[in-house]
């Protein structure tokens, strides 16, 4: 059954759902060949994207999938053991119905502490072991060495609700999408994953009739899309945030944006916490010299330690090209 | 295993398991790093040591990735420089540049790379103009406004159990605080200091007060330094590591006007003679067991806070330099005729505690303290080149002889060991009854924890060397599960002892700490006299004034008491 699970997902081509795209049965396969007195199974519901809420719409609407799935992965990874990461919000409201769910296996509920980094793999591997919410150095991965130091395999909630699709043989190459910001239909949709932008805003009815620009990907990490760039699938988070161009500043838009990522970063390395406040400096007293922020994203870019200051210029690059 | 890889076009060769920058630098490659240090785990924070590895998409941190076979390297290109440069000038924001009493002034790294990277260090504002400075005690400043982030300060600090620098949020950022939890306290040992690559710490007095001593016109000025100083204070003027300088440091220390120069290797003798007799006095009654070494002020400071319930182990028996500083204003002051309130005693220390440990009152004699100044490493070489003392070139002068030479043990006093060798070869002389030549090699070695046994007369010493409050709380916790395990154990807080001091030469490594520490080995070799109660002023100094419990309790032992915090 177990090479079977990973032999199916692979076949399917599932990608990960937490953005990165990355192919599920890879992970799932590192997992099972390493070779390790224990390992870890954890569902990542950490959602901590702003205006992203999926995640919790899936946990609502189809929590029994979503824990078939993680069986699904400790059936195959032997002595392996399973945790469910929720956030405080998702964890108070779904903590009745996952603990009926769970009974009997070997999974334990997680309620996350911490902020918007605590979703990010390496830092939800500290919290649970009682750490710094920081990100670790990679490699190695958490494939290799995760939770206290035993392979670990961490997917996104959505991405074992994907497994339990392949499982029972209804797998569609689809994706849920939450659609948010000054729109008329917010809420969470779901669309095959190779449908535009521009697709799932008019299927969905959500499509604006104003000028408009979307933040795609997420309300921290997403890029910024004019009306003319969304014809392509979208990237990153599965969230789609419109904002009317008449009632919408950028300048403050990103300030609170750059504050945002301020207080949520962990202030270890060096782009991260002094660019980012460079660059918030440099917009909040409207004094923008090109040539210092673009040298600044360069080293985000380059240079940053973990995923948030790396994907930070997504959305800055977006604002100070296209909106301000 | 062998793995070759291939950095700068470079083919080379390295044990599979380092990191980059360790492979590199072993094969003579310098890849620019700052908040690198190889005693701590790499926190990879500073981003400067920045490679590109064919394959890999972007830059990497050479100090965090490990060198895998057949990878290929390159640690210099236009992006790379971009990237370092940037990042040069992001940390120099948050770096308030004090450069003129900075104790890193003629080594600093980041200068050097602000230079090699043709860096505007002013391009962003400084943005910690307003952060605060922090005293603790009598031993350490911290001036958080040069402090950069890396955190290697807080490692150390954990690492010495001490836990006292804290990683806290103000506003949006971080910041590194010293301890408000009533059950931690600074041990004033400098680690932070030792490991900070910016010189955000520095001495109490570094380099303010440096001059004070000297100031007493109307008075005997007495110098005195310690063991582990005449092979590091070499350093300071480009001397190669390890460097022994004794005899041009006596000389030097007379140029800059004190009236005398004696070694606290002599004190480190009376220590050890003592010592050894309580332990054989300890190991008879067999109270207070196992006995500890008292002459680490951070590790009794450790103890009177963190572990006051094994205060009854530490030895009461005083460190060298509080003994010879008494004895200089006693034994001394009465063959001189000199009233002991017109000396003053400097001690020249590898430590910032041992200025905190000469405020200890229940040190003084009559009302006197034994030690009027502490002075480190640096602070003394800070002050030969301000009265531009050429140390290279100086010619070597004697020591004042008046309190007699110190025997090969107290030379090695300054090296992690050295004490618990010394006592081993003194406990063995007094049972002998005759001069002997043993090496106690298990006891020596950079090793954070070493053990060795010696069967002397019908009993077994059990003996623990620690260097590292961590790897003395290993001890502690073997002690927990068998209290019988040693009965004899030395302590020093810092790695290496105090070749690896608060108060030493920074940068300090565990290459730099091996050399200091094989030149007082290569002294102690020379001498004919090792053991202590071999030495001639010992002997006399016990004959001629020495020869009453009372005085020998005076000048010889001290107490320690249970400590509430004292950094607030």
């Amino acid at each position: 059954m177990s090479i079977d699970i990973i032999s199916k997902i692979k076949e399917a081509g599932l990608l990960g759902k937490s953005g990165s795209n990355f192919p599920v049965w890879i992970k799932w396969d590192s997992v099972k060949k390493a070779d390790a007195l224990k390992k870890y199974v954890i569902a990542n519901a950490a959602e901590g994207e702003p205006e992203v809420f999926k995640d919790g719409f899936i946990l609502n609407n189809y929590p029994k999938e979503v824990v078939l799935g993680i069986k699904a992965a400790l059936n195959c990874i032997e002595k392996s053991s399973g945790y469910i990461y929720l956030r405080k919000d998702y964890y108070n409201k779904f903590k009745y119905t996952l603990n009926k769910l769970i009974k009997g296996a070997d999974i334990k509920l997680f309620k996350k502490t911490g902020g918007y980094l605590s979703g990010e793999e390496t830092v939800l591997l500290n919290i649970i072991e009682g750490r710094l919410s920081e990100p670790r150095i990679k490699p190695p991965y958490p494939t290799e060495s995760g939770l206290f130091g035993y392979p670990s395999l961490i997917n996104n909630v959505e991405t074992f609700y994907r497994v339990s699709k392949v499982l029972k043989g209804e797998y569609k190459d689809n994706r849920f999408y939450s659609i948010s910001g000054d729109v008329n239909n917010r809420g969470v949709f779901e669309f095959k994953t190779d449908l535009n932008i521009s697709q799932i805003l008019k299927e969905s009815n959500n499509f604006p009739d104003f000028d408009f620009f979307v933040q795609a990907g997420g309300g921290i990490s997403g890029e910024i899309l004019l009306p003319s760039e969304l014809g392509r699938p979208l990237k990153g988070t599965g969230g789609i945030i419109i904002y009317n161009r008449k009632r919408t500043n950028p300048a403050s838009l990103i300030v609170k944006k750059l504050k945002f990522l301020m207080n949520e970063n962990c202030d270890k390395c060096v782009p991260c916490r002094e660019g980012i406040y460079r660059i918030f400096e440099m917009v909040k007293n409207n004094d923008i010299d090109k040539d210092k922020l673009n040298e600044i994203v360069f080293a985000l870019e380059e240079t940053s330690l973990c995923g948030l200051g790396k994907c930070s210029v997504v959305s800055i690059k977006g604002f100070f090209n296209k909106l301000l | 295993m062998k793995i070759q890889a291939i950095i700068d076009d470079k083919r080379i060769e390295s044990e599979e398991g380092k990191t980059i920058l360790e492979a590199a630098k072993d094969n003579g490659i310098k890849i620019p790093s700052l908040c690198f240090h190889s005693d701590l785990s790499p926190g990879a924070s500073c981003r400067l040591c920045l490679v590109e590895i064919k394959g890999r998409k972007g830059l990497h941190t050479s100090c965090s990735v490990k060198l895998e076979h057949n990878m290929e390297i390159r640690t210099k290109s236009p992006e790379i420089e971009k990237a370092r440069r940037i990042n040069l000038e992001l940390i120099f924001s948050q770096h308030i540049e004090e450069c003129d009493d900075c104790l890193l002034k003629l080594n600093c790294e980041l200068l050097r790379l602000a230079d090699e990277f043709k860096v505007e260090i002013t391009r962003f504002s400084d943005r910690k103009k307003k952060y605060p400075i922090y005293k603790f005690g009598p031993s350490l400043i911290f001036d958080s406004s040069k402090c950069i982030d890396c955190r290697n300060c807080v490692e150390v600090c954990h690492i010495q159990q001490a836990d006292f620098l804290e990683v806290k949020k103000r506003g949006c950022f971080y910041e590194i605080v010293p301890s408000k939890n009533k059950k931690r306290d600074c041990i004033y040992c400098g680690q932070c200091l030792v490991h900070c690559p910016v010189g955000a710490f520095e001495a109490v007095g570094e380099f303010e007060d440096i001059e004070k001593p000297l100031k007493n016109k109307d008075k005997v000025v007495v110098f005195q330094f310690a063991p582990s100083i005449r092979t590091s204070i070499g350093e300071e003027f480009n001397l190669d590591y390890g460097a022994i300088v004794t005899e041009k440091l006596a000389a030097a220390i007379r140029r800059l006007g004190a009236d005398k120069v004696f070694d606290v290797s002599v004190g480190a003798d009376f220590t050890t003679y003592e010592e050894a007799k309580e332990l054989v006095e300890r190991l008879k009654g067999g109270k207070n067991l196992p006995m500890f070494t008292s002459c680490c002020p951070s590790w009794v400071k450790f103890v009177e806070f963190y572990y006051p319930k094994l205060i009854p182990n530490l030895t009461s028996v005083r460190s060298p330099h509080i003994i010879s500083g008494a004895l200089i204003k006693t034994y001394w002051a009465k063959r001189e005729n000199i009233n002991p309130k017109n000396i003053v005693v400097v001690s020249i220390m590898p430590c910032v505690a041992k200025k905190y440990e000469i405020r200890r009152k229940e040190l003084k004699i009559k009302g006197i303290k034994p030690v009027d100044y502490v002075l480190t490493t640096r602070e003394l070489a800070w002050l030969i080149r301000k009265r531009k003392i050429d140390i290279k070139n100086i010619k070597g002068e004697e020591l004042d002889s008046a309190l007699g030479m110190p025997s090969g043990s107290g030379i090695i006093y300054g090296a992690t060991g050295g004490v618990m060798e010394s006592a081993l070869r003194q406990v063995s002389y007094n049972l002998l009854k005759q001069p002997i030549d043993i090496e106690f090699k298990k006891v020596r070695g950079m090793e954070g924890v070493k053990k060795a046994e010696l069967s002397i007369g019908g009993g077994i010493i059990k003996a623990a060397v620690a260097s590292g409050i961590g790897n003395a709380k290993r001890i502690l916790d073997e002690l927990k599960k068998n209290p019988k395990l040693y009965n004899y154990i030395e302590v020093m807080a810092c790695p290496g002892g105090c070749i690896g001091g608060g108060g030493q030469p920074v940068p300090a490594d565990k290459e730099i700490r091996r050399k200091r520490a094989e030149s007082l080995y290569s002294i102690d070799d020379k001498k004919e006299i090792k053991t202590a109660g071999e030495s001639p002023i010992v002997k006399r100094v016990y004959d001629e004034f020495l020869n009453n419990e009372k005085l020998i309790k005076d000048i010889c032992h001290t107490r320690y008491f249970k400590k509430k915090k004292e950094v607030k």
